[in-house]
């Protein structure tokens, strides 16, 4: 900033550099980090979805392993998606408005149908379909409190006929044409709920919708790279180096293309250097540092690009081991990356004053509902409902009804 | 295994027409063309119920949702704030009417606020116009403003601005209110339905001023509303009223009073609003104030 700055309010609220308009100076920013893992859950399950729609639909059939996983990741994930969301809402209860009166010219709003068509008439859909052969199989074979679920999951279709299981197919495959722009569509809108607001300069930014589907589908590729991992190693199984290695690669390709839009996006800022520029800067430099220089970039796009990279040039010289290793790393980096990313924009853009003339500094709490440990519960909350998943559709005991079980494909 | 022979009304009359082999038969229970039907009928279902919700909430927004007497017809009025910042002295008196006449809770909370700018003089010899720029606003200015930080001498200029909702003609505020809890009424106030807001905030992101708050108490965002439950009962919002430099000029446009102070601003001054810029067309418009206002 080429003036200095000072406010009088400094004296009263520490917390508080330059001056910021008195309506910004509460406690914690509005949008605190449960809207961080708003963006960061729902772009998870965009990149789980992409993830498996290289199977189905692009036929990448290496990547079989990881076809159900994936799929039951991106639903774990979905199911959770809205939660921070409506825990931050000032009436919860009355966040079915948002669906029964909708604004349409919200983002928001729009972002409510978007959802529930993806969750309702996509995902859920297509993976009924893609179980329902197995469910009516199970539902015979299994005894007890399970075989009752898997019996009220058929829904009361049980004709495993080949004609019944030929439509099943062709209707699973439709549904994953659909998904993929419902994919973009929906986490694109989670994008265009920041990129619309004109009045902060770090979110209103046309790129914003497509930086937010890329850095999804990264984020989601390496969440379904490290389940994979970590759920072979608890069954004590051998990794599908083919597979591994073709995820890696595709993960590699969506981070530099990420990468690509990203620096794009700074180098236009940087080059156009519009109002409000220089306090973007400034949070860049000092509020953001950690989060987006060491987190963001460094950590989270430099280091898993060389490791990816090296692999991609040299896979066949690095011994499988080191490979394994450096896919995991890499992975859980770009996740680490990702929520770093998902900070500076969400806390970033609400650091500063929209008077543009100061900043100021957000300290997460520790309990409450704003806090570090609903913050924690939240981001389990989808590992644990996958876990359940795990447990009752990719159980390595059930028998398949495709071939021997494997450690994606139940 | 064969199949068994698909049910009569399931079957279409071309299938009548040119019955296909046993083994290629749809399957017993579902046709792609029945389950494709429901499905359907049941998306249109629920489109058509939000659709006939969203015109009820468009009926509702024009009749319930204000503080305005019955009666009241809001097509017949086009209510506009000025502010002569020339004339504002920074007593803080507008600020502290607004929290009280609107019950706004106490702490960082304000419906108007007044800002102080000091601009110093440069340097000599560093070959700028103007010095720093400081600005200040304790307390929203309730209770007035301290010394100014600098001496006096070293003030090139030094005003005070009014702040408050700059009604504007495209409010980002009501374009991404995802109930339409937010809206422009047709008399040029932009009003929330406070039984209606669901407190997600993105209005409050979207205002470019500052000017919204998630209240404590209510849980739900407040702004400015010009004193509507005032204005609309022939009374002058509270910080009107009550500024003794008549730096708030108020008027109706669609029924000008005789010697009306709001005409003679509009004539006697050459006006600015503020972050032109954004597009969102502010209504509210200011005389006297300075580059350096955002």
């Amino acid at each position: 900033m080429t003036n200095e700055i000072t406010n009088i309010v400094v004296e009263v609220m520490p917390r508080f550099e330059g001056y910021v308009y008195p309506n910004e100076a509460t406690f914690q920013p509005l949008w605190s980090v449960l809207i961080v893992l708003y963006p960061y859950i729902t772009g998870l399950v965009a990149g789980a979805f992409i993830m498996a729609s290289l199977v189905r639909v692009f036929r990448v059939h290496v990547l079989e392993p990881v076809y159900r996983l994936s799929l039951l990741t991106a639903f774990a994930f979905l199911l959770c998606a809205p939660l921070p969301l409506l825990f931050h809402l000032g009436h919860p209860e009355r966040c079915l408005e948002v669906m029964m009166t909708p604004h349409l010219t919200s983002p928001m709003a729009i972002f409510g149908f978007v959802y529930a068509w993806y969750l309702m008439a996509v995902l859920l859909l297509e993976l009924w379909f893609d179980y329902r052969h197995d469910f009516v199989l199970w539902s015979n074979t299994t005894p007890g409190f399970k075989g009752l679920l898997y019996r009220l999951f058929t829904v009361g279709v049980t004709d495993t006929s080949a004609p019944a299981l030929a439509l099943d197919h062709k209707i699973g495959h439709i549904l994953s044409v659909v998904g993929i722009p419902s994919a973009f569509l929906l986490h694109g809108y989670v994008g265009f709920i920041f990129g619309s607001v004109k009045a902060n300069p770090l979110w209103g930014n046309v790129l914003m919708p497509i930086i937010f589907i890329m850095s999804a589908m990264v984020s989601g590729i390496a969440l379904c790279v490290l389940n994979y991992m970590v759920l072979t190693w608890i069954r004590r199984r051998v990794v599908d180096m083919k597979c591994l290695d073709t995820m890696c690669m595709v993960l590699f390709y969506a981070l530099v293309v990420d990468t690509a839009i990203e620096g794009l996006d700074w180098i236009h800022r940087i080059y156009s250097a519009e109002e409000g520029f220089q306090v973007i800067q400034y949070m860049a430099r000092e509020k953001l540092f950690y989060t987006l220089s060491v987190g963001q970039v460094c950590l989270g796009t430099l280091v898993p690009l060389m490791l990816l990279g090296l692999l991609q040039l040299a896979r066949r010289r690095v011994p499988e081991l080191w490979r394994r290793r450096m896919c995991f790393s890499s992975a859980l980096l770009i996740m680490i990356g990702v929520l770093a990313m998902r900070w500076n924009v969400v806390i970033g853009g609400q650091t500063f004053s929209k008077s543009l003339r100061g900043v100021m500094t957000y300290k997460m709490e520790f309990a409450g509902l704003e806090g570090w440990y609903m913050a924690a519960l939240l981001l389990s909350l989808p590992f644990a409902i996958l876990t359940i998943m795990i447990k009752l559709f990719l159980s390595e005991k059930l028998p398949s009804a495709e071939g021997p079980p494997a450690t994606g494909r139940g | 295994m064969i199949p068994p022979e698909p049910a009569g009304p399931m079957k279409t009359t071309r299938e009548q027409q040119t019955p296909k082999p046993v083994e290629q038969a749809p399957c017993s229970q579902f046709s792609r063309r029945n389950a494709l039907g429901k499905l359907g009928a049941s998306l249109v279902g629920v489109f058509a119920a939000a659709a006939a919700r969203t015109a009820k909430a468009a009926v509702q927004q024009l009749l319930v949702s204000s503080s305005a007497p019955k009666g009241y017809d809001p097509t017949k009025h086009s209510w506009r704030m000025a502010v002569d910042a020339n004339k504002c002295i920074g007593c803080g008196l507008c600020a502290e009417a607004c929290k009280k006449e609107n019950h706004v809770p106490e702490g960082p909370y304000y419906r108007t606020w007044i800002e102080r700018y000091i601009i110093t003089r440069p340097k000599a010899g560093s070959g700028e116009a103007r010095g720093e720029v400081l600005v200040d606003c304790p307390n929203g200015g309730m209770h007035g403003f301290p010394e100014p930080p600098v001496a006096k001498e070293d003030i090139l200029h030094s005003f005070f601005v009014p702040k408050l909702c700059n009604l504007c003609e495209h409010s980002p505020c009501v374009q991404v209110c995802p109930v339409g809890a937010t809206f422009d009424a047709p008399d040029g106030a932009v009003l929330i339905d406070p039984k209606y807001c669901i407190g997600c905030g993105f209005c409050i992101q979207a205002c470019p001023y500052g000017c919204r708050f998630l209240s404590p108490v209510t849980k739900t965002a407040e702004k400015c509303t010009l004193c509507y439950h005032r204005i609309t009962r022939g009374l002058k919002p509270a910080c009107v009223e009550i500024c003794p430099a008549e730096a708030r000029v108020f008027g109706d446009l669609k029924n000008p009073a005789p010697n009306d102070p709001l005409q003679a601003f509009y004539e006697n001054n050459r006006v600015q609003a503020l972050k032109p810029h954004l597009g969102t067309e502010p209504r509210v418009l200011y005389a006297g104030i300075d580059k350096e206002v955002r």
